[in-house]
């Protein structure tokens, strides 16, 4: 249990440090990185917990696309990044003490709270041992069968989301020549040929 | 030296008021802010997976990847927004998107 506790202070450590540095770095892509090295650390807190799906589908889908889409937005935008921290300090006073205040807050919830003795009772679908069933199975039985809407419905919001990027994004600029299917089909010779008769000694 | 549900519970209060300051501090810029709502929802899936694990549902792991879906879908818009935005002003600046505004 021992080296279970070291790996929890390590990852929390580093997630926490390097989310400091992901609103704290000059540079945007910087930003990024830690954001990943973040998430990186919130995949094992994920598998320490035993969830060893979400940690992996973590790290695909955060690290693998999400990352990379913000990497390129950065990288493709050529965008002043030293005008948009002017008067980061003038921000800090309120932001400071608004985290505190949340921070505190937060704090004192986790001080008094314990759970509830009936909790255990009232759970929807108790987890199986990891002795018979594997977290990815687990999790597979039940969003195939009871949360099967559910599942089907986070499929439709990502399609939803992909529609709407591509829609949003896409552009026709006007003087670029394009090819048309449906003209090239249409042409028949009465309209692709032209007889002239050319008198001699004559050009056109 | 056992690992508690408040240990966890904490890091994800951490995390989540980074996020929260970190909208504070970058108000002008807007990729840094969706890094921050990232964090947020990084945060809120470390607290249901936690209560997942220690109450033995599973229903909060599938919560929490519902979570992670929509966090995509969201990154993906917003981002698809600011190139937008970016490509209408030359800018990403916050406060420079009063165009409603009479």
């Amino acid at each position: 249990m021992a080296v279970a506790a070291l790996f929890f202070y390590i990852f929390s450590a580093l997630a926490i440090g390097s989310a400091v540095m992901v609103i704290a770095a000059r540079n945007p892509v910087h930003s990024v990185l830690f954001l990943i090295l973040a998430f990186f650390n919130g995949a094992g807190l994920f598998l320490l917990l035993g969830a060893e799906f979400l940690s992996m589908i973590l790290v695909v889908v955060y690290v693998g696309a999400v990352a990379v889409l913000f990497l390129f937005v950065v990288m493709m935008l050529d965008i002043d990044f030293t005008a948009l921290r002017q008067g980061m300090l003038q921000y800090l006073p309120v932001g400071m003490t608004i985290g505190l205040i949340l921070l505190v807050e937060l704090c004192m919830v986790l001080g008094t709270w314990v759970v509830s003795p009936e909790a255990v009772g009232l759970r929807a679908s108790p987890a199986p041992a990891l002795t018979d069933v594997t977290n990815t199975a687990a999790l597979g039985h039940l969003i195939y069968t009871r949360y099967v809407y559910f599942f089907q419905a986070a499929g439709l919001i990502l399609l939803v989301a992909m529609i709407g990027a591509i829609v949003l994004t896409l552009r026709h600029k006007p003087n670029v020549r394009r090819q048309s299917i449906a003209a090239q089909v249409a042409r028949n010779p009465a309209t692709a040929v032209e007889i002239r008769k050319v008198k001699p000694g004559q050009g056109i | 030296m056992e690992i508690a549900l408040t240990h966890y519970l904490v890091v994800a209060a951490i995390l989540f008021t980074i996020g929260v300051f970190g909208i504070f501090l970058n108000r002008k810029n807007v990729i840094i802010i969706l890094m921050s709502v990232e964090l947020i929802l990084l945060s809120v899936n470390l607290n249901f997976v936690a209560f997942s694990s220690f109450l033995g549902d599973l229903v909060g792991q599938v919560f929490a990847m519902l979570v992670l879906t929509v966090a995509a879908a969201e990154t993906a818009i917003g981002l698809a927004i600011l190139v937008v935005h970016f490509r209408n002003r030359g800018s990403i600046d916050v406060e420079d998107v009063n165009l409603m505004k009479g």
